[in-house]
């Protein structure tokens, strides 16, 4: 025992030996070959990795990179609900030129380190208006018409089902997602007054966003009551659904980023895609260009800012004559003759 | 005695430390980054600046609330892992009170708040203390039962009773309900939201020091603790004993809402705690039931906290988060290891001190 | 001359200030069973632990067969010959019998099957040779305790121990099992062995020892021949003064009843009935001493007296009141006091404080409590005034009572309880493990109280203590009262035939 803490006493004194060395030390951090913009993102709580909205945030900074040039080397994941303010702070002390936060749950945290830093530019996915309130001058809300895309993809689910019945499987249960489930609700009704859609959540925390387990549970009961397409708007629980789906041989929708994989390849009927990528994209390219404005940005299908999945993955899933149609709501939709509800 | 266990109590601390710092830089050197810049990021990110300090310090606040609600259950010879979901329900009581009473001066409101938080999280903790008390079924389980259900019932109750369209939080509490950040009276904390409950914070552990050492319940709380066989000798009823335990530590764990309500958000928001009750065991292990030892302690973790986030912009998450449980695992092992090692030393000089 | 075969030369061995060995020489002779008596703290175990590698000495030596020996652990000692049975078996509980002998053994690969068969023949040749008695195959935690110290020795046997060491080996065992086990000891000698016998008990040592030597204070005071001795020269040489443990009769007739127990029925925690209609009375000023092998109902009988065990059926008054139904508390408020029999577990709080130890029961009278906040100062008054009155060791009231040597933690309990200005004292085994000096003082104590008209309940597998104490003596067998002798004419051999359930 003796000698077993006077070993470590060693250890201790040999690392902290080397504490003073490195505070002497100037940081080195290793200049970054860039051009561009500097950006800061940060993720939600346990966000990243999620396939779907955060990554696709993600997959838009690293285009920034690519082809902006942007330094996009300031990302944070945050452990908890209060780390989200804190870790914006962090970033908007260094100097940077945009920060995005990503999600809605950034709303009130961006509003307060924005007014504490009216210098800076920030950004919101999913930004939540508050009745009344305004927009701070140097915060762009981006926010998303996920109806409209739904709404396709709820037509089409209901033009190729045999049972006339449908699934939607949300994550938390949640205004947001609610959006979703109206989209969906009136493509299906529009394209079949007939259809049923039953409609389940996951659960009320945010962990319903991380549930597979429960995903696959409501997927496989949805299914058993004859639905034969499910669409989910609920993160990594999807992945459940998807499961589901490829062991009932049934289909599933995937949402946010295109979720067909080669292994739910003729399951993955299409994915309701929302453009964070390009939305932030085209926020970095704005500051480039010196263009960068605040306020509110509505992306519908007019803006490309949502839309749905037709490509080589799964055109043999969907006739030639179904997609024209598709394409046809869809114009109908951008030219306002068709008013989708968001609840 | 004192100056006696004064090396000791330093012994602990920087063993650990040391050691894990050595464990993190193999970690950081193995992803190609300098261990050095990490490690001095880290300090000046959380002690460099007054905002480190203050982050440290709001950090630190639940920390202190939920270690001293698990020390003392651990005095008392019980294990509430139920810390998370007595705070999450303490901490929608003390918004619901905010934002339902609003007429209510401020000398009277906020203390409600608090009051409505104590007695939510003592209610959620004196559940599974009364399911031992009654039917002998161990509060491991059923503390951790409670939370699934502390954190499903207000996460319903944010998105279905108490909505606020679009997010998923209550409504704001009353202005009156507000606890003062330390920035409005010490400017130079500017932005943290570190905040009066810190000092709520500090008053509860002397209480708790009060309570566990001074009075006749913390005695018998620990008569209990130790030995249940000798607390019914001394005509010490088990049952109520270990109810008081569950419903004290839970009050604790309920005043949490006070750092996160009252003084930062002003609302209560699903998820808003990600394992505050879970490190509060981490807290209370190494705090060894002492009430400046949990503020040490919770001081610590909450360095650790915000100095992961500060790092995190250099080495990802994953790596952040293996740093931090080294640390607090080489925390508790080496705290053993010296105690251990002192309580050797005491007995050899104590096996021979009944020889004059 | 042969040289012996341990010898210890000149030991010292200080903690801190103290010196647990002051020079200490002690030769045992090979085959000879050797005792080392003295009291709790004369530093036996030290040297004991010297010897047995597990401490090192500061200075001096030890010879094993006149050559001279380092052991740096038990590992070493072992490999020398050196075999310790200690207090609390080594043996592993949920395991059988050869798999313990197994355990830990040179030579056994550890991941190859056992050879069992092989090892239980060689259990039963060596089992029969000393006349130990053990099933090979048996669960160590089935058997009874007298079984597993047999097991135990098998075990240092196996080791190939030709020297072995015992320490307290009677303190676990019933009466019955101690007689056994001299049986086993004076085989062991027979064969050649080696033995040293460590204990306080001087009966034994008259009854198996052949060589004795006496410790006090970290010095050897004395060494006799066990034929040359006696019982109170042993005694004298232990305290350093005159010892008296002789009867002494009570001075007044005793008075009312305190204590009423009517056909009493208890059972124990797996619901076996334990007392069956047992009824006694306990007046005030005499000392009723209740005798019997252990685990024939005097733990569930004192349990239920105390408050501490439901009672099945019968009543339990306490002057003239029925306190059958009440809890701990009212019944120590009226003035019943309790030494347990297991301290560590019921009577003692180990990681507590001595002055918090000698609280505990009493953290409610308003002496010691306000509403809310307990009065420190008197509580530490108190602590000294009964540490000092006694005799705790060391006098330290912030030490935790886990740090205190067993005798001393008994002294605190029994200062506690008689601390208390008690009508009724309910002792159980209230000098288990306790040197001469602190029997001697506690007997005086109990006496002295029964003086003053308190009602005493005595229960103890000491026969001896049973006799010269009580007034009555109440004989339990199979969960009854099976006979009761005035404590004046009591015989051991009557009190015996009673207690294994013979007529009387």
């Amino acid at each position: 025992m003796k000698r077993a803490a006077r070993w470590m006493g060693w250890v201790m004194f040999g690392a902290l030996a080397l504490l003073p060395l490195g505070c002497a030390k100037k940081q080195d951090s290793k200049p970054v070959a860039s051009t561009g913009p500097r950006v800061g993102l940060v993720f939600d709580v346990g966000g990243r990795g999620d396939q779907s909205f955060n990554d696709s945030a993600w997959r838009g900074l690293q285009k920034a990179q690519a082809q902006l040039g942007a330094d996009i080397a300031n990302v944070v994941e945050p452990g908890e609900g209060s780390d989200r303010e804190s870790a914006l702070r962090g970033l908007a002390a260094k100097d940077l030129d945009l920060i995005f936060g990503v999600g809605f749950i950034f709303t009130d945290d961006i509003d307060r380190v924005a007014g504490d830093f009216p210098g800076k530019h920030f950004a919101c996915i999913d930004y939540a208006l508050k009745d009344g309130a305004a927009v701070p001058p140097n915060v762009l809300a981006l926010k998303f018409k996920e109806e409209e895309g739904s709404f396709l993809v709820g037509a089409l689910a209901a033009w190729l089902s045999k049972t006339h019945r449908l699934g939607f499987v949300g994550g938390m249960d949640i205004a947001l997602i609610h959006k979703f489930a109206a989209g969906f609700q009136a493509g299906a009704k529009y394209a079949d007054p007939n259809v049923n859609v039953i409609v389940k959540y996951a659960g009320v925390t945010g962990d319903a966003f991380k549930n597979p387990t429960k995903g696959k549970e409501l997927a496989l009961g949805m299914y058993s009551e004859g639905a034969d397409i499910i669409f989910h708007a609920s993160g990594a629980t999807g992945q459940g659904v998807f499961e589901a789906a490829k062991d009932q041989k049934k289909l599933a929708i995937g949402v946010d980023s295109d979720q067909w994989r080669p292994e739910y390849d003729g399951v993955v009927l299409t994915s309701m895609i929302k453009n964070v990528d390009e939305s932030v994209f085209q926020a970095v390219k704005a500051v480039k260009a010196g263009a960068w404005k605040g306020g509110v940005q509505e992306l519908g299908l007019k803006e490309n800012g949502v839309g749905y999945v037709y490509d080589a993955h799964n055109h043999r899933l969907i006739p030639a004559e179904i997609h024209d149609r598709l394409e046809a709501l869809k114009a109908r939709i951008i030219s306002g003759e068709i008013k989708v509800p968001k609840e | 005695m004192s100056l006696r266990r004064l090396p000791q109590a330093l012994a602990v601390p920087l063993l650990a430390l040391g050691f894990s710092l050595l464990v993190g830089a193999v970690f950081v050197l193995a992803i190609g980054r300098d261990p050095v810049a990490v490690y001095a990021e880290l300090l000046r990110g959380t002690l460099g600046s007054p905002y480190g300090v203050g982050q440290v310090l709001f950090k630190a606040t639940p920390l202190i609330f939920t270690g001293l609600a698990c020390a003392l259950a651990f005095r008392a010879g019980l294990v509430n892992i139920g810390a998370e979901g007595q705070l999450y329900v303490g901490a929608f009581a003390t918004a619901w009170a905010g934002f339902t009473f609003r007429g209510a001066p401020a000398l009277v409101l906020a203390p409600a708040c608090i009051l409505a938080g104590a007695l939510a999280g003592a209610a959620w903790g004196a559940v599974p203390g009364i399911l031992k008390a009654r039917f002998g079924s161990h509060e491991v389980i059923n503390t951790i039962m409670l939370n699934f259900v502390a954190i499903a019932l207000t996460g319903y109750m944010v998105s279905n009773v108490f909505v606020v369209p679009e997010t998923v939080h209550t409504p704001e509490i009353a202005a009156a309900a507000r606890l003062p950040r330390f920035e409005a009276f010490m400017p130079f904390f500017g932005g943290s939201p570190v905040n009066v409950s810190f000092l709520l914070a500090l008053a509860a552990a002397a209480g708790y020091a009060l309570l566990m050492n001074r009075t006749r319940l913390g005695y018998e709380l620990r008569v209990v603790g130790h030995s249940a066989g000798a607390g019914e000798y001394a005509g010490i009823r088990t049952g109520p004993a270990v109810i008081t335990a569950m419903a004290l530590s839970g009050a604790l764990a309920g005043m949490v809402g006070s750092n996160f309500v009252l003084g930062y958000k002003h609302y209560f928001e699903g998820g808003f705690s990600a394992g505050i009750g879970f490190m509060g065991l981490a807290v209370a292990l190494l705090a060894q039931g002492s009430a400046v030892g949990v503020v040490l302690a919770a001081l610590f973790f909450g360095m650790l906290s915000h100095g992961a986030l500060v790092i995190n912009t250099m080495v990802p998450k994953e790596l952040v988060e293996i740093l931090q449980a080294t640390v607090i695992a080489s925390v508790i092992v080496s705290s053993n290891v010296v105690q251990d090692y002192a309580r050797r030393r005491a007995r050899e000089r104590t096996a021979a001190g009944v020889t004059p | 001359m042969s040289s012996p075969a341990v010898e210890l030369l000149d030991i010292h061995k200080s903690f801190s200030r103290v010196k647990a060995n002051d020079g200490v020489n002690l030769a045992v002779a090979r085959g000879e069973i050797h005792a080392l008596v003295g009291e709790n703290g004369a530093g036996k175990s030290t040297l004991m632990k010297i010897l047995y590698g597990l401490y090192a000495p500061d200075r001096g030596e030890i010879r094993i067969d006149g050559k001279p020996a380092r052991f740096r652990g038990p590992a070493d000692a072992l490999r020398a010959g050196l075999g310790m049975v200690h207090q609390h078996f080594m043996l592993v509980r949920p395991f059988t019998v050869v798999e313990n002998m197994l355990l830990g053994r040179e030579g056994v690969p550890p991941v190859l099957p056992m050879d069992r068969v092989a090892a239980s023949r060689e259990i039963r040749d060596l089992s029969g040779r000393y006349a130990l008695d053990v099933e090979p195959g048996a669960v160590v935690e089935d058997l009874p305790v007298g079984v597993q110290q047999r097991a135990e020795i098998l075990r240092v046997l196996l080791h190939g121990a030709s020297i072995l060491i015992f320490d307290e080996p009677t303190a676990v065992l019933t009466p019955q099992e101690a007689t056994d086990f001299f049986r086993v000891l004076g085989g062991l000698r027979d064969q050649g062995k080696t033995i040293l016998l460590i204990t306080h008990k001087l009966d034994e040592v008259m009854q198996v020892a052949d060589r004795v030597t006496v410790m006090r204070a970290g010095r050897v005071v004395g060494e006799r021949a066990v034929r040359d001795t006696s019982p109170a020269e042993l005694a004298r040489l232990m305290v350093g003064r005159d010892v008296a443990l002789g009867r002494v009769e009570g001075e007044a007739p005793a008075g009312a009843p305190v204590l009423e127990v009517r056909s009493l029925g208890v059972r124990d925690s797996r619901r076996i009935a334990r007392v069956n209609s047992v009824s006694f009375q306990v007046r005030a000023g005499e000392i009723v001493g209740i005798a019997g092998v252990e685990g024939n109902g005097q733990t569930e009988l004192v349990e239920a007296i105390a408050g501490l065990r439901e009672v099945e059926a019968g009543t339990i008054h306490m002057d003239g009141r029925d306190v059958t139904g009440s809890r701990v508390a009212q019944r120590q408020r009226s003035g019943l006091v309790h030494v347990p029999e297991d301290r560590q577990r019921r009577g003692l709080v180990l990681e507590m404080s001595l002055a918090e130890n000698l609280l505990l029961g009493r953290q409610r009278e308003s002496e010691f409590s306000g509403r809310v906040l307990l009065r420190a100062e008197p509580i530490l008054r108190m602590a000294r005034r009964l540490s000092e009155e006694f005799d705790v060791r060391p006098r330290d009231v912030s030490l935790k009572t886990r740090d205190f040597s067993g005798g001393n933690q008994q002294k605190i309990v029994v200062a506690r309880e008689l601390g208390r200005a008690p009508r009724l004292i309910v002792a159980s085994q209230p000098t288990r493990g306790v040197d001469i000096g602190a029997i001697e003082f506690i007997h005086a104590r109990l006496r002295e109280a029964r003086d003053q008209g308190v009602a005493v309940l005595l229960v103890s597998a000491d026969l001896r203590e049973v006799m010269s104490l009580s007034d009555r003596i109440l004989v339990m067998y199979g969960g009854r009262v099976v006979g009761e002798v005035p404590g004046r004419d009591a015989r051991e051999d009557r009190l015996g035939t009673l207690m294994l359930g013979g007529a009387a």
